[in-house]
């Protein structure tokens, strides 16, 4: 049933200070910036806070900025943001191409990166590229600040090591050396959750990681081994079918997911040969 | 700020053009507010959770879902529901005249999203900028059509 939206208090802190003190000794608060997700878990009543902290006007969050070689891009881009940025484009096309699919341009102008990222689902579009790109998120509690790699953030479905006092910042992307590619399948080109997604990089250490196969975001080391050591796709493809094991669940089968994961490797390969 | 928790404040914003302050929860969906508290019916509910677009306005000039904003998100800012867009608008027309309306109701969405396009939008521009708002009768071709018919009568006299 739906939440009684009456009910629910809102935090509206003007700097990020102000919010960390509030997320220490208001909490549990859950934040809120674009909405796209809180406000589903709302309508269908899976969101059992009464208490929620608005970040949306923390404008110096949304900053996205190179730091000597690193990109930087606040917890509070949109994806819209992301796709009209010139420092995204050139460093991390495939971000650019991951913002692009998600949704349709209504929840791209609202949808956030540090949202997408808290929020943990199994099929975040863009949590793929972090994970190739090896990301750094950087979280943040009224004492200071700490950097957690993104292969290391998730501990389980929907679980992370983010505290109930921290919020998520930022993101910091080391330069990504090797062609960048992304693909997302699902039932429709918009609006629409994964089946299968995938980021990857060809490098002399091809580096790949798929969504909605596991209960969090995955790399796989076994099948980027394989490529790096020459052996052709279809072995990597085999090694790939052996090392994830996917769900059947309401958007698709385990079968169709290994065989997509599949032939999106060989896509990956062959487009970027 | 501990007053502030007990007793939300009122939020004041504008809507199509008239500023306006209301008196709601600030969680309360500001879709909800437009149509039960200022009475502007236009906007439709379809899903309700940002999957159909019917209830699209414009928010400081971007097209959003209204049922994913909280109310408190519209404070200080721009409202535009599709009884801000003139009866003789150029899209209204095209949408009568092309039949991009049938059951008309994702048409107030449909015509909202289509106010952000670029000039002169290619057909795939269209098919992006409406991507997020869904249509169950007319198959979308209609609608493609009234869009880039009125892009090119916006270009070639008034607005």
């Amino acid at each position: 049933m739906r939440t009684a939206l009456s009910r629910l208090t809102l935090h509206e802190p003007r700097t990020l200070a102000a919010a960390l003190k509030l997320m220490r000794r208001a909490g549990p608060l859950v934040p809120v910036a674009g909405c796209t997700d809180v406000y589903v878990q709302l309508q269908f009543g899976t969101q059992p806070a009464l208490a929620y902290v608005d970040l949306s006007r923390l404008s110096p969050l949304r900053k996205i900025r190179r730091q000597g070689d690193v990109l930087v891009i606040g917890a509070l881009a949109t994806f819209t943001d992301l796709i009209c940025s010139r420092l995204v484009r050139k460093s991390l096309p495939m971000l650019v191409a991951a913002s692009r699919e998600i949704g349709g341009p209504q929840i791209q102008h609202r949808g956030t990166i540090g949202g997408n990222i808290a929020n943990g689902s199994p099929a975040g579009d863009s949590l793929p590229v972090f994970a190739v790109a090896e990301a750094v998120v950087v979280l943040a509690n009224a004492d200071g600040e700490r950097r957690v790699p993104f292969s290391a953030f998730y501990t389980g479905y929907r679980r992370s090591v983010l505290q109930s006092d921290e919020l998520i910042v930022a993101v910091e992307i080391p330069a990504v050396e090797g062609a960048q590619w992304f693909r997302k399948v699902g039932t429709r080109a918009a609006q629409a959750i994964s089946k299968v997604v995938m980021a990857a990089v060809r490098s002399p250490h091809p580096r790949i990681a798929l969504g909605s196969v596991a209960p969090t975001v995955v790399r796989l080391p076994q099948t980027e081994a394989t490529l790096a050591s020459g052996a052709g796709i279809a072995e990597a493809q085999r090694v790939l079918k052996e090392e994830i094991r996917p769900i059947d669940d309401l958007r698709s089968t385990a079968a169709y997911r290994l065989q997509v994961s599949a032939n999106l490797l060989e896509a990956f390969w062959e487009t970027t040969a | 700020m501990a007053a502030r928790k007990r007793t939300p404040p009122l939020v004041e914003m504008t809507v199509n053009g008239e500023a306006v302050t209301v008196d709601r929860a600030p969680m309360v969906r500001l879709l909800d507010v437009l149509r039960e508290d200022l009475h502007l019916t236009g906007t439709k509910e379809g899903c309700g959770e940002g999957e159909c677009g019917a209830c699209t306005v414009l928010l400081d000039g971007e097209p959003v879902c209204s049922c994913l904003v909280p109310l408190a998100q519209a404070r200080g800012r721009e409202v535009v529901t599709i009884e801000g867009v003139p009866a003789d608008h150029p899209l209204k027309r095209a949408f009568v005249e092309e039949g991009g309306a049938q059951c008309g109701m994702c048409t107030p969405g449909m015509i909202m999203a289509a106010l952000s396009l670029p000039a002169r939008p290619s057909l795939d521009a269209v098919r992006a900028g409406l991507a997020g708002n869904l249509c169950r009768c007319t198959g979308y071709e209609a609608i493609y059509r009234a869009v880039q018919k009125a892009a090119s009568e916006r270009i070639g006299g008034a607005e």
